[in-house]
């Protein structure tokens, strides 16, 4: 007797090679795709120069969106200005789109908190500790649920830190109380040097929100026309009461894990070399170029904006001054406490002693 | 005027903020329809409804980050963890995330949630349920760690603790939920954080404590009274951030200091208050800084308990050998 079923669907609509499996949906036209064309080179092109302002010792450790540009694109697109975005470390294209700009996202990587007091009255920083922010996310639904709007919440992760506890604890609540909250997992098959296969027996990642009572699906994770479109879907579905859903986007680590990484120790350059055919960029250019609106001189032209946005926010991060020390102890508390003000006088008097 | 116990305290003030601002929401294990397992939250679901007052899943990180979002948005929520001991899960939550959220935003996120948990032992719980943990979360900046020892600080603490701005984990010490009742009028008014209570003015020595060794404390200071030694007692009640103001004023007029705390000695909130008087107030000090506490051991099965938790006996010992040192 059999008492309980599932199935996952997997959805593209643009395959490897440029072409259609499906027509466009009708929400996104040859505009907003030449939008998010852009926005993917964008950060490809932020991608290498940060990978290099970290290699002569201008920025921390660093890491890297290459081959994943479509997943964070496709959230921020596709989300409203009024939900919430509680995101991992991987979603710059996202924040971007959201009132983060590049020479602040460069600034949390510089090592300076400020990076996060970006323009988004709502939004979380990112989150370092792996699947907190899955929690978190279901408690910023739960306010929104409680206030009744018509309104939702966006959190990623990447697949590895679906084997935390805290995101099966996050879809569960989720599941229960109907949370307006959609689960977006980065599946770029490798945690560090822990690939896919030995994270965990699961067919799917998306499967793991039905053990939660809602409904999870694979996305084509190098398809920004799927992402799209499947993200939008469930944030209305959210927004409209439906709860939350799943989306596992399959895609692929083109970089290392951070810049503290060699993924050369751990994986085969065949590997590599093969995901490098599907990856975002190559495909929607293919499709662009079939359709007739792009041609080598259009990408030229839109790789030398690019680079020039990007150098003058590299500009702007390069030049910004450092916070005053007191900055340490000044936001701990609404009201740094009476009782710890000679610690606030001694960093006065010798914060600045290191940089004699 | 309403004469009610501690519990019942706690239950006054989430009464009461409820009632007053819709932005608080009371949320754990049990604490709907059950009224919690203390009966912390009893009736309060029935009063307030189920979308104010709400069960949770049986998940303490997820209760934590519930609180986190929720504070995020503006909300106040006031979650339950069931005992101090179960609260470990989620201090990745609360000690990555809670207590560095203003700051890591560079205040444009703040987090102004309460974590309430029962703690300490003398209850005959079972393993895990007695715990006197409040070092662990005294140690973290960014937390406010407010532990009450009598109805009206209970109350008075709690409201103060909803309002803050800045997460609170408030700490109940069950062994006296219910020993004690005392007039606590419903006014809303709160106490004060970061502040001591003298609750008795002495002079020959001070002797400090928090949460149900207060009991204890306050019983040795009327043995000691007997024998023609005044003591000063101060409930710490907010171990973070201390309020060493008062704790110095005290020292420097009795020179002497016993400190009682439930919880493992080494690296408890005690050994700060005697760093804190050795760094401010050493050439006040007229014989060594004492420390009456539990030990440095797991915190024995019930049949054991009352073997370690500080007696007045213990007190009253360390107190006379401080008044007798010269």
């Amino acid at each position: 007797m059999t008492i309980a079923t599932f199935t996952i669907d997997y959805h593209q609509y643009l395959k490897p090679d440029g072409t259609l499996s499906q027509p466009l949906p009708k929400d996104l036209d040859h505009n907003a795709l030449l939008k998010l064309y852009r926005l993917m080179h964008l950060l490809r092109v932020f991608d290498g120069r940060a990978i290099n302002l970290q290699r002569v010792g201008k920025l921390g450790t660093y890491p890297g969106n290459i081959g994943q540009e479509a997943i964070g694109a496709a959230i921020g697109h596709a989300m409203q200005a009024d939900d919430v975005l509680v995101p991992y470390y991987r979603d710059c294209a996202a924040q971007y789109q959201r009132g983060a700009p590049f020479h602040k996202i460069l600034q949390y990587w510089g090592g300076d908190e400020r990076g996060s007091d970006f323009n988004n009255a709502e939004d979380f920083p990112i989150c370092v500790p792996i699947a907190a922010q899955s929690v978190i996310a279901s408690g910023v639904a739960a306010a929104i649920k409680y206030r009744q709007q018509k309104r939702a919440v966006v959190t990623t992760i990447g697949e590895g830190g679906t084997s935390e506890g805290d995101f099966y604890e996050a879809m569960n609540v989720a599941g229960a109380w109907n949370l307006p909250v959609v689960f977006v997992v980065n599946n770029n098959q490798w945690a560090i040097s822990v690939p896919r296969s030995a994270q965990t027996q699961t067919q799917t990642i998306a499967q793991k929100a039905i053990a939660t009572g809602f409904s999870g699906e694979q996305v084509d994770g190098n398809d920004i026309i799927a992402l799209h479109e499947r993200i939008r879907m469930a944030l209305d579905k959210a927004r409209n009461g439906g709860g939350p859903t799943l989306i596992e986007a399959i895609t692929y680590r083109l970089c290392d894990h951070t810049t503290a990484d060699d993924a050369n120790r751990y994986r085969s350059k065949e590997e590599l070399d093969m995901a490098w055919q599907v990856e975002p960029l190559v495909r929607l250019r293919a499709y662009f170029t079939a359709q007739t609106v792009w041609d080598d001189s259009k990408e030229e032209a839109l790789l030398l904006e690019c680079r020039k946005e990007i150098d003058k926010e590299v500009d702007i991060y390069l030049n910004i001054k450092p916070a005053p020390v007191t900055d340490i102890v000044d936001y701990m508390y609404a009201k740094w406490p009476e009782s710890l003000k000679d610690q606030r006088e001694t960093l006065l008097q010798f914060g600045d002693s290191h940089h004699d | 005027m309403t004469n009610i116990t501690l519990l019942e305290a706690v239950t006054q003030a989430l009464a009461y903020e409820l009632a007053h601002d819709e932005n608080v929401l009371v949320f754990g294990e049990d604490v709907g329809l059950n009224g919690g397992v203390f009966r912390a939250t009893d009736g309060l679901q029935k009063r307030f409804g189920a979308n104010r007052v709400m069960d949770t899943p049986l998940a303490e990180s997820m209760i934590a980050g519930l609180a986190i979002g929720m504070a995020a948005q503006g909300l106040k929520p006031v979650a339950e963890f069931q005992f101090m001991g179960f609260s470990y899960p989620a201090l990745d939550n609360i000690l990555n995330h809670a207590a560095r959220l203003r700051n890591r935003t560079r205040g444009r996120l703040q987090c102004p949630a309460v974590f309430r948990m029962p703690f300490g032992g003398g209850i005959h719980a079972p393993e895990h349920h007695s715990e006197s943990t409040e070092a662990l979360y005294a140690h973290i900046p960014g937390l406010q760690v407010v532990i009450p020892s009598s109805p009206a600080r209970a109350y008075g603490l709690l409201l103060a603790a909803i309002r803050s701005p800045d997460p609170v984990i408030f700490l109940e010490p069950k062994r006296i939920y219910r020993l004690v009742k005392q007039d606590v009028p419903d006014n809303g008014v709160a106490l004060p954080l970061e502040k001591a209570f003298v609750l008795r003015e002495g002079s020959d020595l001070t002797l400090i404590s928090w949460g149900a060794s207060m009991h204890e404390t306050q019983q040795a200071a009327e043995v000691l009274a007997e024998e023609g030694i005044s003591a000063e007692i101060i409930d710490i009640a907010s171990i973070k951030p201390l309020d060493t103001e008062t704790i110095l004023c005290s020292l420097n007029k009795t020179g002497r200091c016993v400190i009682v705390h439930e919880a493992a000695k080494s690296g408890g909130v005690g050994a700060e208050i005697a760093a804190q008087i050795g760094e401010k107030a050493l050439f006040s000090l007229l014989a060594p800084i004492q420390r009456v506490t539990g030990y440095d051991s797991t915190m024995p099965y019930f049949k054991l308990e009352h073997s370690y938790i500080p007696s007045v006996a213990r007190i009253v010992h360390a107190a006379k050998s401080t008044v007798g040192f010269s």
